[in-house]
């Protein structure tokens, strides 16, 4: 026969306040677990979410990245030729583009952060279909404009609609504002590629990486094919996305290393805090038990009436942590991604699917915080404990 | 003092309790000593910033390259007394997550620059002598297990191919928060091996001043001398450019506050508790002590010492167990040099010993302001 749950519940009711202990202490190792895995999940998000599903990039064979990699002008005549490259009316929807970093004063703090500054071809948004303007206009061919993402206007000091930065050598005025649906991109300034060279004096023709826009997904393998199998090309090609998402590896490993490390210290002590409380609750409920086990029920339904009971609180606990961390959902930071070495904005982002995890944590908590003292509940003979104060 | 014997007869009562007790303390101490250790990783560059010293970089961004022959002419600067300068080699050892700042040298001036870091006259000399040489910071030597006499090989990200070199020294740090995590080789090595694009160029210059108040003027003059030049300079203190480039990492004192603060909140709440459990069963108890004469101050006392007893040993057991774990992090944090001063342990345990005392302080003045009438007549 088992306990009824309620005996639990009004327990834990009229011992409250070590309950509530017992229930903050869950709280906050569940808390800072789902806040410290939301931040790895936003970061990843974000950068996972600047590349398209349909299109590919193309760098220097060996190069990890766009920063260290090399595309000539012959390479680009090559590569918008090959297969599965959708055509438009201008011609193949390719955008060769070079890489800078510049430094501009953050607002928050006015001490410099690295933007990176993206030539791109003046066609980009035609490849970059979910990039949209929406303030200003685009920048013109050949023209010292830029565009900027929206992250950037708000983050930085003097780089506003209509306002003129220099950097590079050059003067350029900020002519549009686009939103990248909170990919990297947002913090980026975009500019005309062959404008970019001139004005940082690199060589003309000779760009860092290509990104391409496959007329359909599943062509991939026909295009990567195509250009490895060419000779007169050293280059490799990669799902954009693939790209990104191994360029937020580093960072997203330490986040979640760290944070798993902190929420499991913590953890730790939260479980030594339902010890000490489903300890004293048994030791003080020694007589009730005593009664319990008399009246007939057995050893296996008082181990899982106090097992139910830690649960509970620990899911009190998980649930009150989730609820202490929601509110940041959303909230946008910031950090310099050294794969890039450029300043990079993203949001946090709790997800059902992280919460689910936090309370599992809690739950986990609840049970090896509660056997211990529920088999020390059973293991007093019933007539010893009936004879306790 | 002669009541220690009670204090730790008390704890010695429930086992399970005292040792659950102390392992909080001790779980969140070790927290402590890990988020601290993490911070340093982070902002030490900042802490050992050479008052004396400034950084001369490309005014467009640190990557981007001057030009060699800015030396001399920064050297002409008045009240500056030397200058070193180096490149950014970026390579990859093995595998990608072996990361380690790798720095291409100029043997003749770094040393004298850099006088906290530590070279044997005889290591240093070897690697004067050898072109291929390099010398490695002692953690990044642990971390790989290499010796002096090695050969390693480094493949190259932007400098293409894989280039080897002979292991001729190893530094230490003169204090624990100094950097040893670096990689450095000769760049003339680089100057004469590598692309035709590479000559010429250096990333970065350090120039030392004479005295520290020297330094606003001559970061004015430095950046006078090189504007509207192709390659303009921007100058900075060591320290304001380390400050700069923590503020871009994010605000990871934010975030090691309000974790610290909600792990501290718990451990109160937490040790609090069983204090005031502790106390709750031992009311008869206690007002046999005031009856035996007892003053209701030592029963403060009494209480409080069990509480900061457990801070105590549970504080000491989590700081030490941070020290030895911290080291290993480094691998997940870009290979940063992450260490734990003896000021911080030392932090750790006063803040354990003010949570212990915040924690029993209820139920120690509960415990004082026992009536004894009463607490007898209870069961």
């Amino acid at each position: 026969m088992s306990i009824p749950l309620i005996y639990n519940v009004r327990s834990v009711r009229q011992r409250w306040t070590s309950g509530i202990v017992a229930v903050l202490g869950i709280a906050g190792a569940v808390g800072v677990f789902v806040a410290m895995l939301s931040m790895a999940r936003g970061f990843k998000a974000t950068l996972v979410a600047s590349g398209s599903p349909g299109n590919a990039i193309v760098l220097r064979a060996g190069a990890a990245s766009e920063m260290i990699s090399i595309i000539t002008v012959n390479d680009v005549q090559a590569i918008q030729n090959a297969p599965g490259i959708e055509r438009g009316e201008g011609g193949p929807r390719v955008s060769p583009e070079v890489v800078v970093i510049a430094a501009f004063p953050l607002k928050k703090t006015g001490t410099d952060a690295n933007v990176q500054v993206r030539g791109v071809s003046p066609r980009v948004l035609e490849i970059r279909d979910r990039v949209r303007i929406t303030q200003g206009r685009m920048f013109g061919a050949g023209l010292n404009e830029l565009i900027a993402g929206r992250n950037v206007a708000g983050t930085y000091a003097g780089l506003d609609l209509g306002s003129s930065v220099k950097f590079g050598g050059g003067t350029w005025t900020v002519v549009g504002i686009f939103d990248a649906g909170g990919s990297a991109f947002d913090s980026e300034l975009w500019c005309d590629a062959l404008v970019l060279n001139q004005v940082y004096k690199r060589p003309q023709n000779v760009f860092q990486s290509m990104t391409v826009h496959l007329t359909s997904e599943a062509g991939f393998p026909a295009f990567k094919d195509a250009l490895t199998s060419d000779p007169r090309l050293s280059v490799q090609a990669e799902r954009e996305r693939d790209y990104y998402e191994k360029n937020s590896r580093a960072l997203t490993t330490m986040i979640t290393v760290l944070g798993t490390l902190v929420a499991f210290v913590m953890g730790i002590g939260a479980v030594f805090g339902a010890l000490n409380t489903m300890y004293s609750a048994v030791s003080e409920r020694t007589r009730e038990i005593g009664t319990m086990r008399a009246l007939g029920f057995g050893g296996g339904s008082v181990v899982t009436s106090f097992v139910f009971e830690s649960v509970f609180i620990a899911g009190l606990g998980g649930l009150v942590g989730c609820a202490a961390v929601l509110p940041i959902n959303g909230w946008t930071t910031g950090t310099i991604n050294f794969e890039t070495f450029s300043h990079l904005a993203f949001a946090f982002r709790v997800t059902p699917g992280l919460m689910g995890i936090g309370i599992v944590f809690a739950l986990m908590m609840g049970l090896i915080g509660g056997l211990p003292p529920a088999i020390r509940a059973v293991r007093r003979p019933v007539a010893a404990a009936l004879r306790e104060l | 003092m002669k009541f220690l014997a009670l204090i730790l007869a008390n704890l010695k009562r429930k086992k399970v309790r005292t040792a659950l007790t102390i392992g909080s303390f001790a779980s969140a101490l070790f927290l402590f000593g890990l988020l601290i250790a993490t911070r340093n990783a982070f902002t030490g560059g900042v802490e050992v910033a050479g008052a004396d010293r400034l950084i001369v970089i490309n005014r467009v961004s640190l990557i981007q390259p001057l030009p060699i022959a800015y030396r001399d002419r920064i050297l002409q600067v008045p009240r500056v007394t030397a200058v070193t300068f180096a490149s950014w080699f970026g390579g990859v050892y093995q595998d990608e997550r072996n990361f380690f700042p790798q720095f291409a040298i100029d043997p003749a001036t770094w040393r004298a620059m850099y006088p906290e870091f530590l070279v044997a006259d005889a290591e240093w000399d070897e690697f004067m002598k050898d072109r291929q040489a390099a010398i490695a910071g002692e953690s990044t030597a642990k971390r790989f297990g290499w010796k002096v006499g090695d050969r390693i090989p480094i493949r190259g990200t932007y400098l293409p191919g894989v280039w080897e070199f002979n292991l001729r020294g190893i530094y230490r740090g003169s204090r624990p928060e100094d950097d040893t995590t670096q990689f450095w080789l000769r760049r003339d090595y680089l100057e004469e091996n590598g692309p035709a694009w590479f000559k010429g160029l250096v990333g970065w210059y350090v120039v030392k001043v004479a005295n520290p108040d020297d330094a606003p003027g001559v970061i004015a003059a430095i950046d006078e001398r090189f504007a509207n030049s192709p390659w303009e300079t921007k100058t900075e203190t060591e320290k304001s450019f380390a400050t700069a480039f923590v503020k871009q990492i994010g605000n990871i004192e934010f975030l090691i506050l309000s974790i610290g603060a909600v792990v501290f909140f718990t451990l109160l709440l937490v040790t609090g508790n069983t204090m005031a459990i502790a106390v709750r069963e031992r009311t008869s108890e206690l007002a046999v002590l005031k009856t035996v004469g007892f003053g209701d101050t030592l029963v403060l006392w009494l209480v409080l010492g069990e509480s900061l007893f457990l801070a105590f040993i549970g504080g000491t057991l989590g700081v030490l167990a941070a020290k030895a774990v911290a080291p290993h992090l480094s691998s997940f944090m870009y290979g940063a040099n992450v260490f734990l001063p003896a000021s911080n342990l030392a932090l750790g345990i006063v803040l354990a010993l003010i949570a212990g005392a915040l924690a029993a302080a209820l139920p120690a003045l509960s415990a004082m302001r026992l009536k004894v009438v009463e607490a007898l007549r209870r069961v």
